[in-house]
């Protein structure tokens, strides 16, 4: 019991983030029809900014927070204007290309600026870890939930009763259509990649606490993210939500019930199966349906 | 085509003009008063904290070597080459070496994976060779010419256990980090165990970049073993470490090799508290006593590599340093002849180094004993030796 307990917190925590790197790419695909490969590195810049406002120049968390998450979502816009929008034809494969070379680059450019070194951080409050019959819960694993829960909210929030959220769903639905009614939706294509990048710079500062940052830790964090998407259905935010804990959740009861090995398989595993199975997720119908 | 006489002049002399000027160049290469070692470490790329190192420690090593006079008079000369810790572009060096640069010996690579790709072709050149890699592939079974200074698993393995059988514990558990090097750690753990009456009673690995162990180590605090080993490099066991701490498993934990620097007690901070590793000597030249048979060797090297290149000595550079002092050593009197300088470092015994004292012999081409490790404690953020 006591283990079973444990798993899932380790479950609940890891997959708390890739739900929060799952809503990035959900988020992003369903305003642009884009797979953003290089969302892991901006998670990857999240962390290593929060590492080094927080702990390198001793900043208070919530500044530190704030810039962080504003800094890369400046990030994500400069990426849309520079290496998206100037594409003289954007077929959707040229443009997973360009953020597959973009990943390459970011990670790069991190390595050129954090070095080679991991780095690591001090949780957010320094609470003790809560005891739940015999199994550990960490304080920083609420910290994670709470902030992903409020994330959540306030996203369906945005998208369900605001003008702009319900003008990027229009733009969702259909562009040009979107563009007829007056929705200038280059400004909506915009917005979705600066709050796309902005939630992996989320990911990566909640989690900065709890691992290691260091310049390559985005692929694999992208890619669980990925799945995490695909399972719950990719453009939804819900099946995003979903998909990452379910996600998350499986993996840690795989490594306890079966092996440390098959951590990493569970998620290509199961990316594999909902290819096969359900390609439009679980959440999702088969014409994707979007925020 | 029938060319004038006057043509045919001209162009004989320019052929022989140029093979005169070219044969010059190739005598000056033979009987040129240096030797020529060669180096190829990964200067760049993922495996630079080795590669730079080492590529500074043997040119200091030369210079000192240098200074005191040669090998019996003549100079000694590197040519060193970046692998970038690519196995094709090792060999690529590897082959000029032999070729154009006709080198007398070949020191590195710093990674198992380039050493392996290199040793066919320094075999078939039958040319004495001294790994900086770790790997005990590399020396085992034993191939002539091929020599290794960096100590191995083998010895880190048997000084943790022979601490761990000290306090009485027989049960451990071990969590490795799933690539090479943690893979040949779990080979020696479960391999020697027996040997010193110990049961590896759970074995778990995890990713080299895994955020979270907390569920291999719950599985492994179900046997209640009396110790755990985790064996991987930075930044895994600072995970393991924190996750201990917050499970609060009050089992002791012991770490590698690969975690043995200032690195680690930074990452995994207050949880890096009172876990027990073995080292190479050089992280705690400080504190050894004036008896150490390496004491002085190391002192020398710390200061004239810190004065020299104004950055904190590392324990990786020692293996260049060790080669070019044992290859030097086994080079005096025999005039550049490969197989009497393979001989030579065959025989060399009690040659007090930086990551040991050496003893090679024909069945062992590493010379280190569990000796070469000792076993240190992580008090208030700083290394303290363990008795």
């Amino acid at each position: 019991m006591q283990e079973i307990l444990q798993y899932l917190f380790s479950g609940i925590t890891n997959g708390a983030i890739y739900a929060v790197i799952a809503v990035g790419f959900s988020m992003l695909y369903s305003s642009t029809e884009l797979i953003n490969f290089a969302h892991g590195e901006f998670v990857m810049l999240g962390a290593l900014s929060m590492v080094t406002l927080a702990a390198g120049f001793g900043w208070p968390l919530v500044p530190a927070f704030v810039l962080t998450v504003a800094a890369v979502g400046m990030a994500g816009l400069l990426f849309e204007r520079l290496a998206i929008r100037p594409v003289r034809q954007p077929d959707h494969i040229v443009l997973i290309i360009i953020t597959v070379g973009a990943s390459i680059f970011l990670r790069g450019l991190g390595m050129l600026i954090w070095g080679k070194d991991a780095y690591s951080m001090q949780p957010f409050s320094d609470h003790p870890p809560i005891d739940v019959a015999g199994a550990k819960l960490l304080a920083q694993s609420i910290w994670i939930l709470v902030i992903v829960m409020a994330l959540t909210a306030g996203l369906h929030l945005f998208y369900r009763r605001t003008l702009t959220g319900k003008a990027m769903s229009a733009c969702a639905v259909s562009k040009k259509a979107a563009w007829i009614v007056g929705i200038p939706t280059k400004w909506m294509v915009l917005l979705a990649f600066a709050l796309a990048t902005a939630m992996g710079a989320v990911a990566g500062a909640i989690i900065a606490p709890v691992t290691m940052s260091s310049y390559d830790m985005g692929t694999v964090l992208g890619l669980k993210g990925f799945c995490a998407a695909m399972l719950g259905g990719l453009g939804s935010l819900w099946g995003a939500i979903l998909g990452g804990f379910l996600l998350g959740i499986l993996e840690a009861l795989g490594v306890g019930f079966v092996s440390s090995g098959l951590k990493d398989a569970t998620a290509f595993v199961l990316l594999l199966l909902v290819l096969y199975v359900r390609p439009q997720g679980i959440i999702g119908s088969a014409e994707v349906k979007r925020f | 085509m029938i060319l004038s006489a006057k043509w045919r002049t001209v162009l004989t002399a320019a052929a022989v003009a140029v093979f005169m000027v070219f044969s010059q160049v190739c005598l000056a290469e033979a009987s040129g008063d240096n030797y020529k070692i060669g180096g190829i470490f990964s200067v760049t790329g993922p495996a630079s904290f080795l590669g730079d190192p080492e590529k500074k420690s043997m040119n200091l090593a030369i210079e000192e070597i240098n200074e005191a006079g040669g090998v019996d008079g003549r100079k000694l000369e590197a040519v060193i080459y970046d692998t970038e810790g690519d196995p094709s572009k090792t060999v690529t060096s590897v082959g000029k070496l032999i070729n154009k640069d006709r080198v007398t010996a070949i020191i590195g690579p710093s990674r198992t994976p380039t050493t392996l790709a290199a040793i066919p072709r320094v075999q078939r050149a039958e040319l004495p060779f001294i790994s900086c890699a770790a790997g005990n592939k590399i020396v085992e079974p034993i191939k002539p010419w091929v020599f290794k200074t960096a100590q191995s698993d083998i010895q880190a393995v048997a000084s943790i256990y022979k601490h761990i059988k000290q306090k009485g514990i027989k049960k451990v558990g071990i969590i490795t980090v799933a690539n090479a090097f943690g893979e040949s750690g779990k080979e020696q753990l479960q391999e020697q165990a027996s040997d010193f009456g110990i049961a590896v009673v759970r074995s778990e690995s995890f990713g080299a970049d895994d955020t979270d162990m907390t569920a291999q180590l719950t599985k492994i605090r179900q046997e209640d073993p009396g110790a755990i080993i985790c064996w991987g490099t930075n930044p895994g066991p600072a995970v393991v470490a924190k996750n201990i701490k917050q499970l609060d498993i009050k089992t002791p934990l012991y770490m590698s090799h690969g975690v043995a620097s200032p690195k680690f007690i930074e990452l995994a901070g207050k949880a890096a508290e009172d876990i027990l590793l073995p080292t190479g000597k050089i992280l705690v030249a400080d504190l050894l006593g004036e008896d150490d048979p390496q004491k002085q060797v190391l002192s020398n090297y710390i200061e004239a590599y810190e004065s020299r290149y104004n950055e904190t000595v590392s324990g990786f550079g020692g293996y260049a340093y060790d080669a070019v002092y044992l290859l030097a050593s086994a080079m005096k009197g025999t005039g550049g002849d490969k197989e009497k300088i393979r001989e030579n470092l065959e025989n060399i015994s009690n040659h007090p180094g930086i990551s040991g004292v050496f003893n090679f012999s024909k069945t062992d081409h590493n010379g280190l004993d569990p000796s070469a490790f000792v076993m240190v404690r992580i008090k208030n953020g700083d290394w303290k030796l363990v008795e």
